[in-house]
């Protein structure tokens, strides 16, 4: 029979444990985030698809027609969405997992479980949308008769790295904004900004270009080796992506998984008292 | 496997209260009060140094007050034993239910629990109202921790003990309320964990599906011999489950033992002759911060304004408090209420349902009110007294013991075998038929 000891400091040891014995948990929390969201709206399933279809509408207007910005040869409708996909999916990500502790504070002050089970799940629940846009992406590659190349068995891999790289900053802005409230206001803004800074409408190539002497600052940016990845393996090896550029920005989502971890480990046993 | 499966020792847990001055009590902080605060600390230390204490400053900054909501805790229940948990609101009842649930910490002393626990702390913890019956089911009953080959071996027993097989695929915001918390009552008593914790679940539903949950719970202890651990405000209930009850007060164990003991200790807390008259209430335990003005005292007279250590059905109960306003007050409001001795609320009261609310300069002031007693059973009654300005609490004190209600009306002698919490003298005509 499990013998379990509660005190002060002491929930360390059980915690990794504890998350796995949970893990049901997190399907159901899961599968209810995802069932209610399609439940509750009107189109449901279509709003996966309308979101990153206005933005590569508007995208491909704005910088594409007016802008005229190069597209390494691609169809800038495909180079536009191969990028908004897993933007979309970060966005929606880091909106989700902020507000997730706070939305479910019922369960929080009433039933023990890794508090680690809710923001991640809220990742996982975005996770859905990004595959329902990844198969509208293939109708349009059949549209614009684009074949897949061998690079597509990469993109399994994108998709962790794409979580990964959501989870970490949204494990920090969750913890805070248990307590002090304001921190979801700071998420609007990272995405606003975030939009231009990464290579949703443009390349990377361009910035290799033009600032040579500061591609080191913009990898620093965690979705910058997304995109580029996500470029790479949808569209044959194009949009400028380079291996230091791309370890760079792992290497910053690693460390933003770590200290997002270490940060709601830290704060996580006082989330029931300030909720 | 021993005996003990839960053992507590020296349990405590601390609070910090925070006073946000004016702005009431605030549950989490927002960034830029830690901004601000920051950006004062240097002048406020700057100040202390010439010469002003910070007892001399507007508390507004927010001032930090340690409250430990439970202290020095200590007991062991044995392997399938009910034991009922006792005590006023702010006792410290939830905190341990919550320590011994894991959902807080606690600041000192362990707790060591055997096998596995499922703590019930609020009925249908989860349940989302978007989602069916069906659905529910298998997410409350995850959330309390079963799995969902369990869930599903006992689906058809659940939803049998709910009443709700017809509505099992409709979306649970249609239910009504009885069957929202029979669905969700099921869920939780078909759970098979070695320790049951539950919080005053019973408070909710019909009389009807209370005394089956009720039912289920003394089965789950004494048949299939679990460890039940129960808080409730109704004394009944206790009375009827638990062979041991712990009573705590102000965060330590008043009394563990015997049921009985227990129940009249608590019912009749603060008995003696001369607080039944006179209460002092500078020290009385409260459950929140006072603001701007205070009850300091207060008295029970019979009718004639005589103090009272008891009141006669056919009398007024008089009750006098006597109150410091610290600051100006705008829209003075006073709240009373009568909590019956087995947890039920019987009613309130304002000073503002009659009265034009008055604006109150600085200093001291006594008031009182009467309460016509013909409507009270002979048991026993708490009074709640709330000091309010301008909708907001300044000041809260309950669980004030009324004097012993006494009658020799020998009609009266019956009353035990009548429920409820009032008694509502009726007038009864028995007409003959007539005969022509």
């Amino acid at each position: 029979m499990p013998r379990l000891i509660i005190e002060s400091g002491h929930t360390e040891r059980q915690y990794w444990h504890d998350l796995w014995r949970y893990r049901e948990l997190f399907y159901v929390l899961a599968w209810r985030d995802i069932s209610v969201r399609y439940k509750q709206t009107v189109v449901g399933v279509l709003w996966a698809v309308i979101q990153p279809l206005m933005v590569t509408l508007i995208f491909t207007f704005v910088f594409g027609r007016l802008a005229k910005m190069p597209s390494d040869g691609v169809p800038y409708p495909l180079w536009v969405f191969a990028a908004t996909m897993p933007w979309q999916f970060f966005a929606a990500s880091l909106a989700g997992a902020s507000q997730s502790l706070v939305g479910n504070a019922n369960l929080i002050s009433k039933v023990y479980f890794p508090r680690l089970i809710v923001p991640a799940g809220a990742v996982v629940t975005t996770m859905v949308d990004l595959l329902i846009s990844f198969g509208l992406f293939l109708l349009m590659m059949a549209w614009y008769h684009v074949l897949p190349t061998w690079r597509f068995i990469a993109i399994p891999f994108l998709m962790i790295l794409a979580f990964m790289t959501a989870l970490g900053p949204g494990l920090l802005i969750t913890a805070l904004n248990v307590k002090y409230r304001d921190f979801r206001y700071i998420i609007p803004f990272i995405i606003q900004i975030g939009i231009y800074i990464s290579p949703v409408g443009w390349s990377s190539t361009m910035i290799q270009q033009n600032f040579p002497r500061w591609t080191w600052l913009y990898s620093l940016n965690p979705m910058v080796g997304v995109l580029d990845g996500f470029r790479w393996a949808l569209l044959d090896g194009r949009g400028g992506i380079s291996l230091p550029s791309f370890a760079l920005s792992v290497a910053v989502t690693v460390f933003l998984v770590l200290l997002g971890t270490w940060y709601f480990r830290k704060t996580e046993r006082t989330f029931a008292d300030n909720i | 496997m021993s005996d003990i499966p839960i053992r507590v020792e020296n349990l405590g847990k601390k609070y910090l209260l925070t006073h946000m001055g004016n702005r009431g009590h605030k549950k989490y902080t927002a960034l830029r009060d830690v901004i601000t605060e920051a950006a004062m600390a240097p002048f406020r230390s700057l100040r202390r140094r010439l010469g002003k204490t910070v007892e001399d400053e507007q508390p507004d900054s927010g001032s930090h007050e340690e409250f430990w909501a439970l202290k020095d805790v200590s007991f062991e229940i044995e392997r399938g034993e009910a034991v009922g948990i006792i005590g006023r609101n702010g006792a410290g009842k939830s905190t341990l239910l919550k320590l011994l649930s894991r959902i807080t910490e606690p600041t000192t002393g362990r707790i060591e629990i055997e096998g596995q626990v499922a703590s019930l702390l609020e009925v249908g913890t989860g349940f989302h109202p978007e989602l069916t019956g069906r659905e529910n089911i298998y997410l409350n009953g995850a959330i309390l921790g079963m799995k969902r080959a369990e869930i599903k071996g006992k689906f058809d027993e659940i939803v049998a003990f709910a009443e709700v097989e017809k509505f099992l695929d409709t979306p649970v915001k249609h239910y009504s309320s009885g069957m929202y918390v029979r669905l969700a009552f099921a869920v939780a008593a078909h759970l098979e964990p070695d320790v049951l914790i539950v919080d005053e679940v019973l408070a909710v539903g019909d009389a009807e599906f209370q005394k089956k949950c009720l039912g289920k719970m003394k089965s789950v202890s004494e048949k299939d011999g679990r460890t039940v651990l129960f808080v409730s405000h109704n004394m009944q209930a206790i009375r009827q489950m638990c062979q041991r009850v712990i009573f705590l007060k102000q965060g330590k164990i008043v009394y563990a033992g015997d049921p009985h003991e227990a129940i009249s200790g608590y019912l009749g807390q603060g008995v003696n002759a001369e607080s039944h008259t006179a209460i002092d209430l500078t020290d009385y335990p409260r459950t929140r911060s006072i603001e701007g003005a205070v009850f300091l005292r207060m008295r029970f007279t019979d009718g004639h304004g005589q103090p009272a250590t008891s009141v006669r059905l056919t009398d007024n109960l008089g009750v006098e408090m006597d109150i410091k306003v610290k600051k100006p007050l705008r829209q003075f409001n006073l709240s009373m209420a009568v909590v019956h001795g087995e947890g039920l609320r019987v009613f309130s009261e304002a000073y503002c349902d009659q009265h034009a609310m008055p604006d109150l300069a600085p200093g001291e002031y006594t008031l009182r009110f009467h309460i016509p007693m013909r409507f009270f059973k002979m048991e026993s009654y708490f009074v709640a007294l709330t000091l309010i300005e301008n909708g907001k609490i300044c000041d809260h004190v309950d669980g004030l013991l009324m004097p012993e209600i006494v009658d020799e009306n020998p009609n009266l002698q019956m009353e035990s075998q009548r429920w409820g919490v009032l008694r509502v003298p009726v007038t009864w005509d028995l007409i003959k038929p007539m005969k022509s």
